[in-house]
């Protein structure tokens, strides 16, 4: 790309913010159409800057044409690029499974400003991707979690409210640890760029930089809702209407993952070596803990809720390994894309099997295969996939993930990531055969559109298949690091 | 929330602002001086006061995205109506009426002065938006300007007006070289542009904020 | 001492106020100003900080503004959505426990 004005990261901002606006004045319950279209460019603009960034390497652009530290950079190498890519990658099928979801009178309300707030999500999180500046991050950083809150509340509902008014108050006592931590920085170093401060660290750290970055990261570890701070999650994702909860399950705790590990590669590494140890026990205790939880859920979206607890505790086991091979980072990227996928295959079929029996518990789910069947072999291949079975891309994470800590000799994270497999096993299983119980004798279903089917499928499906293009996915990541 | 957890807070509290109050007062100089990069570009930024060039131009993409922000809670707050009956307008009370009426040109000239000298001193989009938005709530409570409803056409345009110029103008830069890279010859201008949107759909944003919600049962 | 040092640290104090605050006190519009007591601490360690040396820093300050925005933002958000909760239950605290399988 020569021409300035053609700049996809650019663009990757300035569509989204600009359909979410527009469909916010042509009016209440508008704006599917165009969004559905938007995505397709923006899906087209994440893989043209993937492709780019292979042949010429990462680059900045510096907003204002100032440069750090004076103006904000932004910044794009492999893994923005792999994060914007599953962001559209799961936004575009998501929205056109949410224009069906919504178009039945029973979710009208919920749809009435569902669209710009989901534009609004969509372009902080590219935003995020692309930031090269500790302050500006706080920004989409409120952006993100003032949009996801939004979406939390879109039901309406006592249940729903109650849920989005706990992730807001959360997600605000940890955007104040965060932003008191850049205050800290910029008192110490003059500078908030991450380019710029990023050797001043390494050079002179006081104690209150060690300070700002244990704030830092205390507050992004509970907006990626990681053991203990995973409380608000299951009520706010598994509470939420499908389209929603697959965007804030696959999508948005990602981006507060991609934050520290950013951090954790740029100007923290000391920060986060130090405390790799205990961000790895958290995080296997996360593996466990969510999946118990998700075996003994009640509701089918509970369930679903608790096994992104428990899959985003593989992301945090990679601290201990990271290492010079880049084994454990590969693992982390690849887990992020296979869960994102997989998680809104997993929603997306949550919402047709509660929309075809009528209710949300996995008790209700009897007899169900017979009348959807398409759907539950998507819940099933997404199942694959949140298991790490080959050849799905959530077997190559966790493989990578096992093979990291036996070159280093750490046997213990081997077992709870086996032991976390079993119990996702039992989980998803205990779905599948509900749903191949014959159905009581009073159950009745209702017809649901097809495309939602078709959507869960193709999802699901991808989560699946990307293992095969693993290679591809790993090169990308290389790219500037 | 028990007495143990309770006691931790603050435990943890104190002893977190201790180590931070230990750690300030150590703390060396810092190595980058960005006051003096300011000074160095204010010439080309298009404005005379430093506050207003770090805000509108050299971390302007801050600014923008910040706009959202505010937008994105008026959306939210949107979506929660609808479901809550609305209750009788309070009383009017003459006496205040009377002061909103003679209060609201000097409200209006208030806000178009903060706005103006924005380019010079303090003040700017925020603060003239501020005190229209402040006018707007004033007229409501002394029952001169009912509570708005679901937005019509014309309310949503000029909720959305200001936003949307600030992003065509930083999209329409892109042809400079960067995202809201102003040529210095007109960054005076597009800066004004840009405020006087701000103005407008912040002061009703602002405004909405208030009048979206109230009016209702809570 | 210079004057935003002291601003410094009497934001680190208000800070820690605020945030434990948010944790521990039960009724969300106490909730609410404790956020807010606690993001004004955070803008004051920002401007004092970066200003201890006595020369202004029109950075920091441009940046203090913007937080307070988005501080608005969050604040009407969330008296927006205690609002809706209490016009639903009646209720002005966030119960523990519900939604609990």
């Amino acid at each position: 790309m020569t021409e300035a004005w053609l700049e996809p990261a650019a663009w990757l901002i300035i569509l989204p913010l600009a359909w979410a606006s527009v469909a916010f004045l042509a009016g209440p319950g508008r704006g599917a159409r165009l969004a559905i279209l938007a995505l397709v460019a923006q899906l087209g603009l994440a893989l043209e800057l993937a492709a780019d960034l292979t042949q010429r390497g990462a680059r900045m652009h510096a907003v204002g044409g100032w440069g750090a530290p004076l103006g904000i950079d932004l910044m794009a190498d492999g893994l923005s690029a792999v994060m914007l890519l599953l962001t559209q990658a799961v936004a575009l099928p998501i929205a056109v499974y949410a224009q069906a979801y919504f178009a039945e009178t029973h979710h009208r309300h919920a749809a009435t400003w569902f669209w710009p707030l989901a534009g609004f999500l969509l372009a902080a999180m590219n935003a995020l991707f692309l930031s090269a500046d500790l302050f500006n991050l706080y920004v989409t950083l409120e952006l993100l979690g003032l949009a996801a809150v939004g979406l939390v509340a879109v039901g309406g509902g006592t249940a729903q409210i109650t849920a989005a008014l706990r992730y807001l108050l959360v997600s605000l006592l940890a955007s104040g640890g965060y932003l008191l931590g850049v205050a800290l920085l910029y008192g110490a170093y003059g500078t908030v760029s991450m380019t710029t401060l990023a050797p001043l660290a390494v050079g002179q750290t006081p104690l209150a930089v060690w300070i700002a970055a244990g704030l830092m990261l205390v507050g992004l570890l509970a907006k990626t809702a990681l053991l203990p701070f995973h409380f608000w999650l299951p009520p706010a994702h598994g509470g939420a209407p499908a389209p929603v909860s697959a965007l804030l399950s696959a999508l948005v705790v990602k981006a507060s993952f991609y934050l520290v590990l950013r951090l954790a590669l740029g100007p923290f590494a000391m920060m986060t070596g130090t405390a790799a140890g205990l961000i790895g026990v958290l995080g296997a205790s996360a593996i466990l803990w969510g999946a118990w939880q998700a075996l003994r859920a009640q509701r089918l979206k509970q369930l679903v809720a608790w096994s992104t607890v428990a899959q985003l505790g593989y992301l945090f086991l990679i601290f201990p390994l990271l290492a010079a091979d880049g084994l454990a980072l590969q693992a982390g990227a690849l887990q992020v894309v296979a869960h994102g996928l997989a998680k809104a295959a997993l929603f997306a079929a949550a919402g047709v099997l509660m929309r075809a029996t009528g209710r949300d518990t996995v008790e209700g789910l009897a007899g169900v295969a017979g009348r959807v069947p398409l759907t539950l072999f998507a819940f099933g291949l997404a199942g694959v996939s949140i298991m790490g079975l080959p050849p799905s891309a959530g077997f190559l994470a966790k493989w990578l993930l096992i093979d990291a800590a036996l070159k280093q000799g750490q046997w213990g994270w081997i077992v709870v990531i086996i032991v976390g497999s079993l119990l996702a096993a039992g989980y998803i299983f205990r779905v599948l055969r509900q749903a191949f119980l014959l159905a009581p004798e009073d159950s009745h279903f209702q017809p649901v559109p097809r495309r939602l089917e078709w959507v869960a499928f193709v999802l699901a499906a991808a989560s699946v298949l990307l293992g095969l293009r693993g290679a591809e996915l790993v090169a990308l990541l290389g790219v500037g690091s | 929330m028990n007495r143990f957890t309770r006691g931790l807070a603050v435990a943890v509290g104190v002893a977190l602002a201790a180590t931070l109050v230990a750690a300030l007062l150590e703390l060396p100089a810092a190595a980058v001086y960005l006051p003096g990069a300011v000074a160095q570009h204010l010439a080309q930024s298009g404005v005379e006061h430093p506050v207003t060039a770090v805000l509108l131009n050299f971390r302007g993409w801050d600014t923008l995205l910040e706009v959202a922000v505010l937008l994105l809670a008026l959306l939210t707050l949107l979506t929660l109506r609808g479901s809550e009956a609305p209750v009788a307008e309070v009383e009017a009370e003459p006496l205040l009426q009377g002061l909103a009426r003679k209060a609201l040109p000097l409200i209006i000239l208030m806000a178009g002065y903060l706005f103006w000298a924005g380019a010079y001193r303090p003040g700017g989009a925020f603060q003239a938006g501020a005190v229209l938005a402040a006018g707007a709530v004033l007229l409501h409570l002394a029952g001169l300007l009912p509570a708005w409803a679901v937005p019509g056409r014309l309310l949503r345009l000029g909720l959305i007006l200001g936003f949307l110029v600030f992003l065509a103008v930083a999209a329409g830069l892109l042809g400079q070289g960067a995202l809201l890279q102003y040529p210095p010859a007109l960054a005076g201008n597009l800066i004004l542009l840009i405020e006087a949107g701000l103005t407008l759909s912040l002061g009703l944003v602002l405004a909405g904020l208030f009048l979206f919600v109230t009016g209702r049962q809570a | 001492m210079s004057t935003g040092l002291l601003y410094a640290l009497s934001g680190v104090g208000l800070f820690m106020l605020g945030a434990v605050g948010v944790i521990v006190l039960a009724h969300l519009m106490r909730k609410v100003l404790a956020f807010n007591v606690m993001g004004s601490g955070a803008f004051l360690v920002l401007v004092g900080l970066a200003q201890r040396t006595g020369q202004p820093d029109p950075v920091p300050q441009a940046m203090v503004l913007t937080g307070i925005v988005v501080a608005v933002a969050a604040t009407a958000l969330a008296l927006g959505l205690a609002r809706a909760l209490h016009a639903r239950t009646g209720g002005v605290t966030l119960t523990q426990g519900e939604d609990g399988d």
